[in-house]
């Protein structure tokens, strides 16, 4: 049995930036759980010498000339911002105050 | 002719038709939409139907039709085969200016401001994108339930899931919208919801369709392709998007055959093409759970090639119980780092907290916009790739990855042309029939998500009914064996082109056009009351 106690679906959730209600954290507590429970299969295997794959296409250094290209124009890209401010994306502050 | 035979009429006839200048473009393109939007009500496959769009489309490619005509026979042959032709995009192919929501409320509002490659292969083949349709949020799923703009209706049993994630593009061309559809497959999200809908659905070899454009699910498993009502139309739509993109680096630079395009039309030319064919049958495929009714169907699909002339041996591929466990780890975790740009800072829904700090922002933004599944799947990838955590789970899975595409090589190495395996172990399920246990729904994909692993091309061709539902048989080839592939789907598609089965309309597609009758969410909440 998978051992993801309460406090640990909520430090992944946090991890994972998701803000979850008592309910989804109660939901989910099973439910990974259970999803978990299906990973143990895989011990049973002897990957010890076996190297992973990260990708099955076996493409390596794929490369462009470095010369400049058209990019998406500034209104394009900053139609979709919430909050904007002339050409910029305008966030709530990062810095300043209690640490992060 | 009458808008219910040119929605009953396959791409290519279709084609021909505009050539000879018995129909436009025009005709063809109404036809569909008026049939897409008499029936989404009770159907719901479609999200955008864009009308306006559509037409100012259609009537380019008249007038490019109008021009290649005074040009004679020449000019015609070289028009490209998807003219004038309608296309359902899955809701996560970027077409500038246009909606994008991959089936997410985080998504809602956000205008795309590019097209993805494969739409700048669409408008330059001329081709008309009628509208966009619905899918599990992120690609998340195999019923199209997890939409969150509700399910979507399979039109042979309006109570059932079209199957998922491509479930809405899936149910679309089943019920005649559009000739062709845009899905794609991560898991088996192609071809499941086509065998479940009785249509073609293909996924081709990692690689072999650019991911430009097309909102990321899982990097190292994604595929674009085809979904249709015949091998050819299918194959032309996968040559149509096919090939080398420099924007998507794992996008193959190898050239795309033209054989896809010359599939052949007769039947006895096709059929004979599986005369000293060798096939195998993996043997793991054959899942426990798996419905008699289904097991009975592809098994007489296998017996059919046989009597064609193509020899059947069972194989094995002994690490395909392993596949599940190898994708569900995989799979979210690539999906909680590509999840992770859906911030609220530079587009889609945004929650910002009075007095919040970003980090609060991001908390409610994501709660907010991500549905049920898709959080599961962020939770799963994110504690796979955590700090003590990583080396049992991702790097462990990722090693497994190798074992179960070491299974897939071992055998075309020893010279099999395919591998036959059912495509879906049940036929459609009702709605709600698999919400309950994330791994009931998981296990639908069990015999599909191993080709993705391996990164190998697999197509599904209906074999027939279970129970008055379709059945799909799933074709596998090796790596970048697309046209040979679409050749043994072409020859089963010949060999069985008699079957009474092959003449059925879906069964209840007739309710579609009730304009009282109940939206699919309503069915889904009198199944769960």
């Amino acid at each position: 049995m998978a051992g993801l106690t309460r406090s640990d679906v909520e430090h992944v959730a946090f991890l994972a930036r998701l803000g979850l209600t008592q309910d989804e954290l109660d939901r989910l507590e099973g439910q990974l759980n259970h999803i978990l429970d299906q990973y143990a299969k895989l011990a049973e295997l002897d990957t010890s010498a076996i190297p992973p794959t990260a990708q099955t296409i076996e493409l390596e250094n794929i490369l462009r000339d470095d010369v400049v290209t058209a990019s998406l124009p500034a209104e394009a890209v900053l139609a979709n911002a919430p909050a904007r401010s002339g050409n910029f994306v305008v966030v709530p502050p990062i810095l300043g105050g209690d640490a992060a | 002719m009458p808008a219910h035979e040119l929605t009953r009429s396959l791409g290519h006839e279709l084609a021909t038709s505009l050539r000879a200048g018995a129909v436009s473009s025009r005709e063809i393109t109404l036809a569909h939409l008026d049939a897409a939007e008499r029936e989404n009500r009770v159907l719901n496959a479609w999200l955008t139907i864009d009308r306006g769009g559509a037409l100012a489309q259609a009537d380019a490619a008249d007038a490019t039709l109008a021009t290649a005509r005074s040009g004679g026979a020449a000019a015609l042959e070289r028009l490209h085969p998807l003219l004038g032709l309608p296309v359902a995009l899955k809701d996560l192919v970027s077409v500038a200016g246009g909606p994008c929501t991959a089936g997410s409320r985080i998504l809602e509002g956000y205008v795309a401001p590019y097209d993805a490659h494969i739409t700048e292969r669409l408008r330059a083949a001329g081709a008309v994108i009628l509208g966009r349709t619905n899918m599990d949020e992120f690609a998340m799923g195999s019923s199209t339930e997890h939409s969150a703009f509700g399910p979507t209706s399979n039109p042979w049993a309006l109570d059932r899931v079209p199957g998922g994630s491509s479930g809405g593009s899936s149910a679309a061309v089943a019920a005649h919208h559009a000739p062709y559809g845009i899905g794609t497959d991560t898991g088996g999200s192609i071809r499941q919801p086509g065998a479940l809908c009785g249509i073609v659905g293909m996924k081709p070899t990692y690689g072999r369709v650019s991911r430009y454009g097309i909102v990321a699910f899982a990097s190292s498993l994604d595929q674009i392709g085809p979904l249709a009502r015949d091998v050819r139309d299918a194959a032309a739509l996968l040559h149509a998007v096919a090939g080398r993109d420099d924007r998507d680096s794992t996008s193959a630079p190898l050239p795309v055959p033209d054989d896809l395009i010359s599939l052949p039309a007769s039947d006895d030319e096709a059929a004979g093409w599986l005369k000293g064919k060798r096939l195998g049958l993996p043997r793991e495929y054959f899942v426990a759970g798996m419905e008699p009714g289904v097991e009975a169907a592809v098994r007489a699909g296998v017996r059919a090639l046989e009597a064609a002339g193509a020899t059947i041996e069972e194989v094995s591929l002994p690490h395909t119980d392993y596949g599940l466990a190898t994708y569900y780890i995989v799979a979210p975790a690539e999906a909680s780092a590509n999840l992770a740009r859906y911030d609220g800072v530079r587009y889609g829904r945004s929650v910002r907290l009075e007095g919040g700090d970003f980090i609060a922002d991001y908390l409610a933004t994501r709660g907010a916009g991500f549905g049920a599944e898709v959080k599961r799947r962020i939770m799963l990838g994110t504690y796979a790739l955590s700090a003590g955590y990583y080396d049992a789970f991702y790097l462990k899975a990722q090693k497994v990855r190798t074992l179960i595409k070491r299974d897939f090589d071992v055998i075309f190495e020893a010279g099999f042309d395919g591998l036959v395996a059912p495509t879906s172990p049940t036929v459609a399920f009702p709605f709600g029939a698999r919400l309950a246990d994330p791994v009931a729904m998981y296990l639908s994909d069990a015999c599909t998500l191993p080709v993705n692993i391996a990164g190998l091309p697999g197509v599904s061709v209906p074999c027939g009914l279970s129970e008055g539902l379709p059945v799909g048989l799933q074709l596998i080839g090796p790596a970048w064996s697309e046209a040979p592939l679409l050749r043994l789907a072409r020859a089963y598609e010949a060999i069985t082109a008699g079957e009474p089965w092959r003449r059925l309309e879906p069964a209840e597609l007739a309710l579609a056009s009730d304009p009282a009758g109940p939206t699919p969410a309503e069915r889904a909440r009198r199944l769960a009351a």
